[in-house]
């Protein structure tokens, strides 16, 4: 699946960006399965998952590292033009928001283990809320990733605004409740923690989104949208 | 594994191959080196047989004589002027050398043979000498001239079968009436005798086998056939039996009659040629072909056997005397044939030379190569550069190369034509060889021209244009000078093909017996000349056996002219030869 | 010479800074075969712009145009309009050997005369009549090698042929005999394509420098090298111009799937 119809002339050229498109969808279910863990464990203040949390932690790492070496590869051994260069470069770009990802996805499954210590807050709720628009968004760039559209990226990309708004009044919710019972004061700042983590995954998205765009279309969302702007839309 | 198994069948296969591959490889060269080797043989063949037939011509044996140039001969009026001195009777002066030598020699007949020994046209060239140095007038001089064609090949070894055979012994000669009988201590003559003996009874058999055949064709020839036969066979008969006779030698003498070999004794200044041997081989009988009166004893004597027979050669036993006798007296001398280079062409082989024609070769050659170069050139640098590409130029372009195929005999009849009829230019002259001879060439000098022109590289002319040259000063800035090592060396090998070309010539009348070499100058050009291959193509026709060995040695200057000429277009190549 | 009224043709969409080139609705014939169609383009002053393509799509065909290089094949005819500096190449009164002066060329194989290194550099102006003494010819001969980044390699060697240099060496040779005639515009058909990448590096650092003083267009094969050294590229395609921008576009977001197909390396 490449963004081009046709096929290189030289094919193991071809075959290598296919398995670096490849690669990144996989790393890419791989983190959004592990986001999902990690929220189901924080959400349940289940314990038990943390052994398979770490295992796929370290198996993303390892295919970012895949990841980069095969574009260090492609860089060095076939300097990809256009289409292949954007592709290849925005896979680099993608893969290291993912470990990223991943990596917040882990803290969130560790905070898990933390809150079976105390009575589930009453903001458990807001948090799993959070917690599904963010995996949306994941999801919905991850597929975006795939099908190689833009529509889903922009989504995603304006529905960042979204997440902000969540965050905030989780945040205020939290701090409230906080000042209320200094029993929640405990478990409140875990939720304080995952929100945040939360809020950068979105980040992260969102930024997978950017490069989707760019990958696609060749220009870079920001710069589009603020002429867009500034052209008075 | 399952792709482990046409692997090793590819490699069998090819291991099959291989030796049949390095089979015919062998094959292919052996045949290329093959080739070789027989076109060098072949070659090798062509020049030695030439090289071995022309050598001999390069020396020459010369009459050394001392003339005494009598002022009353030499300078009738006696005032020494060139007027006087062109009147002397040199003939009569070189005549009276002779004499000299052999003072015994009287009778016309046997004068006639004796100065035969040179060819009078020497008078001239004596005559030559004296008007270039008159003071010789009134001295003896030695005067060397070349000795008659015959001798000199006879001194050469190439005219007839000689030997010389140990004698023995001490020699009395005594002459009575004009007969002359020698007898030898011991028996000398012995062998010889058998030998003539047995040389007599093989004539005499071979006599026999034509009577028989003779006898034998009259079964089955017709009736007018049959008496000549019978008398053919009645004479062959008879003269085999009298041959028989002689050979049984009843009297004790064999005498030498028919075609047998000349037996000459020399001894103490004396020649006699023998007409019989005794049988016990201590006597000979025979005349004075030198010499006169008796010879008590002679210790050293000599017996000398020409195995040609007088009647089938041209020098008589007389001349053949004459001549070993001036040979002993020093009188020959074998020395460099200057006269093949000296001299133009002449009846007399002896004094023929390629001057004449090589002379002309180079006036030809400088009118061709001063037409057809520039000419040729030009014709091929607009034709490649400038014409453009049509149909009229495709014709031109079609026509110059059947031009090139053309015979070149059809030149010559276009320049006689043309020329000589039309335009009234003289005959036999090298302008007018030059001129059919650059017809011929120009294709040549043209053709080659172009492919010099278009073997230089297109990056050259492009690298000139892009710095805003014109077509004109690419051409002769840049072209020009790197095609010029392919222009020189196909206008010279033209001209070589010039060079050695007769067909065209003859039509234009170079052929003709021209004994005057044309002046070098601009004169030259109108005089009537002849080329060297035309002087070869009328030596080789000529009568004289002399000739033969000369029409070797002109093809020998020719072709040392043309590796010259050849060389000289190497140098010319690699002088010029720029590398881009 | 008669200053001709500067027919300007109106700037294509796109253009920016002075321009030095402009064609318009270009076609080139030779003899039935159509190999050039309807190219209309834009090149600025000082800078570089690259020709890419497949052979035969007609970028050298074009580039052969600028200098009425085509004029020496017989039945080459071009049509349109061709201004360099809004003067008409194809008008009856240029003559094309001054324009070749103007329009200097370097060829895919370094061609220097079998001459002289000096003498391969003072050809040029020498025909034309540039230096008037010795002297100047001398200082001419410097600046053009100094120029062409040679002037410290040979000038120990000046009088030795020009074959005797290295290729990459003979190509900048090349180069200081084209500047020597003092040209507006270089013309470069694959300069580099018989070079060693040291030497390619060489030739393209000195096309960079050149920038400055001239308007540059190169043919190349080499994506890379176009990408290094020009700031415009122009990709032809049978015969047509299909998309000329700014490298860096063209290399990264090229518009045309033509475009993106040949240069990302797929079946075109």
């Amino acid at each position: 699946m490449t963004l081009s119809q046709r096929a290189h002339i030289v094919s193991a050229y071809g075959a290598e960006l296919d398995q670096l498109a490849d690669d990144i969808a996989r790393m890419g279910g791989l983190v959004e399965t592990q986001l999902t863990e990690a929220l189901s464990a924080f959400v349940r203040r289940n314990a038990a998952t943390t052994a398979e949390v770490r295992a796929r932690e370290k198996q993303v790492n390892a295919m970012y590292g895949d990841i980069e070496k095969s574009v260090i590869r492609l860089f060095a051994l076939r300097q990809p033009m256009a289409t292949d260069l954007r592709m290849t470069i925005s896979a680099l770009k993608i893969a290291s928001d993912l470990e990223r990802v991943g990596d917040l996805a882990k803290n969130i499954a560790y905070r898990g283990e933390d809150m079976a210590e105390f009575a589930p807050p009453p903001v458990l709720g807001q948090v799993e809320r959070l917690g599904a628009i963010v995996t949306g968004q994941l999801h919905e760039v991850l597929d975006a990733l795939g099908s190689f559209q833009v529509e889903p990226a922009l989504r995603v990309w304006h529905s960042d605004d979204e997440v902000d708004e969540h965050y905030n009044s989780l945040i205020a919710d939290v701090l409230n409740g906080m000042k209320i019972d200094s029993n929640f004061v405990g478990p409140g700042h875990h939720v304080l923690f995952v929100a945040k983590n939360l809020e950068r995954i979105g980040d992260h998205a969102t930024n997978i989104a950017e490069a989707v765009h760019f990958m696609v279309t060749g220009q870079h969302l920001e710069q589009i949208e603020s002429t867009v702007t500034s052209t008075g839309k | 594994m399952t792709d482990q198994a046409p692997k090793t069948s590819l490699g069998e296969t090819l291991a099959e191959r291989l030796p049949r591959r390095y089979r015919a490889e062998l094959r292919f060269r052996a045949a290329g080196l093959g080739a070789v080797i027989s076109a060098v043989a072949i070659l090798l063949v062509l020049i030695l047989s030439i090289v071995s037939e022309g050598l001999p011509a390069f020396t020459v044996h010369q009459l050394v004589l001392p003339v005494s140039l009598e002022r009353e001969l030499v300078d009738q009026e006696g005032d020494g002027t060139e007027a006087s001195l062109r009147r002397g009777r040199y003939s009569a002066v070189l005549q009276n050398a002779m004499r000299e030598e052999f003072p015994e020699v009287s009778g016309r007949r046997e004068l006639r043979a004796l100065f035969g020994l040179y060819t009078p046209l020497n008078s001239t060239r004596l005559m030559d000498e004296v008007l270039a140095d008159p003071a010789l007038v009134g001295s003896t001089h030695v005067f060397r001239m070349p000795i008659a064609d015959e001798l000199d090949l006879y001194l050469k070894g190439r005219l007839v079968q000689d030997r010389i055979l140990p004698t023995t012994g001490t020699l009395g000669m005594s002459e009575q009436g004009g007969v002359v009988l020698a007898s030898s201590s011991t028996n000398a003559f012995a062998d010889l005798a058998e030998e003539m003996r047995r040389s007599i009874e093989l004539e005499a058999d071979r006599l026999l086998l034509r009577a028989e055949s003779s006898r034998r064709a009259m079964d089955v020839a017709g009736e007018d056939e049959r008496d000549r036969l019978a008398s053919d066979a009645a004479r062959a008969q008879r003269q085999a039996e009298a041959l028989l006779d002689a050979a049984r030698a009843e009297t004790g003498w064999i005498e030498l009659e028919g075609e047998l070999p000349s037996i000459l004794v020399d001894a103490d200044g004396h020649t006699m040629k023998l007409s019989a041997l005794s049988v016990d081989g201590r006597q000979v009988r025979g005349a004075y072909l030198l010499g006169s009166g008796n010879v008590e004893v002679a210790q050293n004597w000599s017996l000398y056997v020409v195995d040609t027979p007088e009647t089938r050669r041209r020098v008589s036993d007389q001349v053949i005397a004459w001549t070993r006798a001036l040979e002993d007296r020093g009188r020959i001398q074998r020395g460099f044939n200057h006269y093949l280079f000296a001299n133009a062409d002449s009846r007399e082989p002896e004094l023929a030379g390629v001057r004449g024609a090589l002379f002309g070769s180079i006036l030809t050659m400088i009118i061709t190569m001063f037409l057809s170069v520039p000419i040729g050139v030009f014709t091929a640098l607009y034709l490649e550069e400038y014409a453009p590409k049509n149909r009229f130029t495709d014709m031109i372009e079609v026509n110059i190369n059947n031009l090139a195929a053309v015979p070149s005999i059809v030149f010559g009849l276009l320049g006689l034509a043309v020329f000589i009829n039309a335009f009234g230019l003289p005959r036999s002259t090298p302008i007018v060889g030059g001129l059919v001879l650059s017809l011929m060439t120009l294709p040549t000098v043209i053709i080659s021209t172009r492919a010099a022109l278009k073997a230089v590289p297109p990056s050259i002319r492009q690298a000139a244009l892009a710095v805003g040259a014109s077509k004109t000063q690419t051409v002769f800035h840049h072209v020009l000078p790197l095609a010029a090592p392919g222009i020189l060396t196909g206008s010279i090998i033209g001209l070589a093909q010039a060079l050695g070309e007769t067909a065209p010539l003859l039509m234009i009348g170079m052929v003709a017996f021209i004994a005057d070499a044309p002046s070098l100058g601009l004169e030259g050009f109108s005089q009537p000349a002849t080329v060297m291959p035309v002087q070869i193509f009328l030596w080789s026709d000529a009568a004289e056996r002399a000739f033969e060995a000369r029409t070797a040695a002109a093809i020998l200057v020719l072709l040392a002219l043309m590796i010259g000429f050849n060389a000289l277009a190497i140098y010319l190549r690699r002088r010029f030869e720029r590398r881009w | 010479m008669i200053e001709a009224s500067p027919q300007q043709a109106a700037p294509l969409p796109g253009a920016q800074g002075p321009i030095k080139v402009a064609a318009r609705g270009i076609d080139v014939f030779y003899g039935d075969n159509h190999a050039l169609r309807n190219v209309s383009i834009d090149v600025p002053d000082r800078s570089v712009m690259a020709f890419i393509g497949p052979s035969g799509c007609g970028k050298s065909t074009f580039l052969r145009c600028l200098n009425r290089m085509n004029d020496t094949i017989e039945e080459a005819r071009v049509s349109g309009s061709l201004c360099i500096d809004g003067r008409e190449v194809y008008d009856k009164s240029v003559d094309p050997v001054v324009l070749r002066a103007r329009v200097g060329m370097v060829f895919q194989k370094p061609n220097p005369f079998p001459k002289s290194i000096y003498d391969n550099v003072a050809y040029g102006p020498r025909i034309h009549g540039l230096a008037r003494t010795r002297e100047e010819l001398d200082a001419m001969v410097e600046e053009s090698l100094n120029k062409a980044g040679l002037w410290g390699e040979v000038k120990d060697r000046l009088l030795e042929p020009g074959t005797s240099l290295s290729g990459g060496q003979q190509q900048r040779l090349v180069i200081a005999r084209a500047i020597a005639v003092q040209p507006e515009v270089i013309l470069m058909d694959e300069p580099c394509s018989a070079l060693d990448p040291i030497a390619t590096a060489r030739i393209e650092e000195l096309i960079d420098e050149l920038r400055e003083n001239y308007c540059i267009i190169i043919v190349t094969h080499s994506m890379q090298q176009a990408a290094r050294v020009s700031q415009k590229t122009a990709f032809f395609h049978l015969g047509s111009l299909v998309e000329v921008g700014p490298t860096e576009e063209i290399f990264t977001n090229p518009r045309d799937p033509r475009t993106q197909d040949y240069i990302t390396g797929r079946y075109g």
